[in-house]
């Protein structure tokens, strides 16, 4: 019997030929990080079980990006105990603020998630890496200091759903976010519960890698274990200038069993906008055309990368934004700043009237930089639109990728770029 | 012996500990806020013993294992749901926070209810309205978590086993 690309890592990592779903193995990790928010409460656990060593401080990623630069004297409590932990341990992959950038956003970057790895986070979307063919999967505090002590963490084999897209003929503007919103509007938010997502098929080999890490990011929002892409030759070059370190290369064998098999034909895909308060409330664009809007972000460990700057700043360039609308645009690594700064998207943004920021999680979560009042609506490229995750409980969020976000910032309303270019 | 308190589908982590509380850690703080987007009355008005009641994909979004701790913080005696979002389920289990699937109470049990629960057995009371109902068991590797008091202190034992 075949296996999965999902399953195939899992057993190698678990000493064993063959695994099948619903299987509980004990994996050796690859990589164990955590945050400035779920950090230190794993620091805390690790120590309070008088834990004194990391099982490899080459192994572990420490990455202070939630509330930083720090917000208030409570979170620049969280950043020290990070901080303090590091020196103390020595780990290898921690970075400062002014080097650091948004986890899921400099981790690939940097060529520390690397194919066939075995990764656990202590953020929900650590699902990121599987983008580059790695298993990839959130966890909690507590999970994490165990990994953090052991090297290894306990799994329940996935089963997997596949998901084929044919084609390669997009409807002009359409990215990686729309095709996952488009799949969590048909499944829902828990379509893909305890699952990996494959995503293959022709429509897949012709995204970009900064659209398949939108993709594999937002697995989680339908409530997946892991998204996964196996790696071709963009994923190989990508990683070229990146990889630190040796790694394998996994692919799933013809035979292999699915739990389900969805096919899409990428021609049919519109652009999508998620109403509140749920991703899997999916639209295509058309339907949300017209709703006002008070905030728009772009940015986030969805869509914060150089490809996402470029497409809004195709669409702003020499235009103004709305006077009734805020928008705030935040590259997600110092790199992607750079590169943005020197290809002149900066110029673009400010001159348009958007506010430029350092990369931050910042508003995405609603911690800082972009909070909002009672009654408030945004548009945002960021991955969630629950109750209350971008501010005031009464006010509301729509999802969309980074041509929606930058159209409607010009319109003041949910709009197609169509409408302006 | 404590009151059901009850909520809907899908409820997700930013409504259980909304991102604005998460410059801090201490339990006590975080229970002071536990469901406020949902329920402003929850926090100040749960009793210890109570009942927290939700429908399909409790705990989903972040991994923030704030949420458990917010909730186990309120003293409730334990979440009931029709169907767990995986990362919250596993750090319930890690943190040592009873949480019972069971579809069967979650459509017999109503705000405000009685409810007397034995987590031993997985056997859920409605005195109230004085029904019965059995929760699913969990799988072997889940009872020994649990029996060890979550996960640190298993994963102490088996160092020491070995
Ligand atoms: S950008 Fe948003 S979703 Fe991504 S890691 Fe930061 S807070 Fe989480």
């Amino acid at each position: 019997m075949g296996m999965t690309i999902t399953e195939k890592i899992l057993a190698s990592h678990a000493g064993l030929d063959e695994v099948v779903p619903g299987q509980l193995i004990s994996a050796k990790l690859d990589l164990a990080l955590a945050n400035d928010i779920t950090g230190p409460v794993a620091i805390s656990e690790f120590e309070k079980f008088g834990m004194d060593k990391v099982f490899d401080s080459k192994k572990i990623a420490l990455v202070p990006d939630h509330f930083t630069p720090n917000k208030d004297i409570a979170s620049a409590e969280l950043s020290k105990a990070l901080r303090t932990f590091a020196r103390k341990h020595q780990i290898e992959h921690y970075w400062e603020q002014g080097r650091v950038g948004i986890e899921h956003c400099l981790l690939p970057e940097q060529g520390i998630t690397l194919p066939g790895d075995v990764i656990i986070g202590a953020d929900s979307h650590t699902c990121t890496y599987g983008a580059v063919g790695a298993f990839a999967t959130g966890v909690g505090s507590t999970d994490l200091a165990a990994g953090m002590a052991t090297g290894e963490a306990w799994f329940r084999v996935p089963e997997t759903i596949k998901f084929v897209f044919n084609g390669t003929d997009y409807q002009p503007w359409v990215s990686g976010k729309d095709l996952i919103l488009y799949i969590i509007g048909k499944i829902g938010v828990d379509g893909a519960r305890y699952c990996a997502m494959e995503f293959t098929g022709a429509g897949i080999e012709a995204l970009s890698m900064d659209s398949r890490f939108s993709m594999c990011n937002m697995a989680i929002e339908a409530g997946a274990k892991n998204g996964i892409i196996a790696p071709d030759e963009k994923t190989l070059s990508y990683l070229e200038s990146r990889a630190g370190r040796p790694y394998k290369v996994y692919t799933s064998d013809a035979d292999a069993s699915y739990r389900d098999v969805f096919e899409f034909n990428v021609s049919d895909i519109p652009l999508q906008v998620a109403f509140p308060h749920l991703p899997e409330n999916a639209k295509s664009v058309q339907e949300a055309a017209g709703i006002k809007i008070d905030q728009i972000v772009i940015g986030s460990c969805t869509n914060g990368r150089l490809e996402d700057l470029r497409v809004a700043a195709q669409i702003l360039r020499g235009k103004k934004v709305h006077s009734d609308i805020r928008l705030i645009v935040i590259p997600g690594t110092q790199q992607i700043y750079k590169d943005a700064m020197k290809e002149g998207l900066f110029d673009i943004f400010i001159d348009a009237g958007a506010v430029v920021s350092t990369p931050t999680c910042g508003p995405c979560l609603g911690g800082h930089m972009g909070i909002l009042a009672k009654g408030e609506r945004a548009l945002s490229t960021t991955n969630r639109n629950f109750v209350g995750r971008m501010g005031h409980p009464e006010s509301e969020v729509y999802l969309c990728g980074p041509a929606v976000a930058a159209a409607s910032s010009v319109k003041g309303e949910i709009s197609h770029p169509e409408e302006v270019l | 012996m404590g009151k059901a308190w009850k909520f809907g589908n899908d409820i997700d982590t930013d409504v259980i500990i909304p991102a604005r509380y998460l410059n801090q850690t201490t339990p006590e703080f975080l229970a002071a806020h536990c469901m406020e987007d949902a329920d402003m009355a929850f926090a100040k008005e749960v009793q210890p013993g109570d009942v927290i009641i939700g429908g399909k994909n409790f705990g989903c979004g972040s991994s923030r294992e704030h949420a458990p701790i917010a909730i186990k913080a309120s003293m409730v005696k334990a979440v009931i749901a029709e169907s767990y979002a995986r990362i919250f389920y596993r750090n319930a289990l890690n943190i040592g926070l009873p949480i019972l699937e069971c579809p069967e109470a979650v459509s017999g049990i109503a705000a405000g209810d009685e409810i007397q629960i034995d987590l031993e057995t997985g056997k859920i009371d409605n005195l109230t309205q004085n029904t019965t109902f059995q929760a699913r068991p969990f799988p072997p590797f889940m009872q020994e978590l649990i029996k060890a008091g979550g996960l640190i202190p298993y994963v102490q034992r088996r160092k020491k086993d070995a």
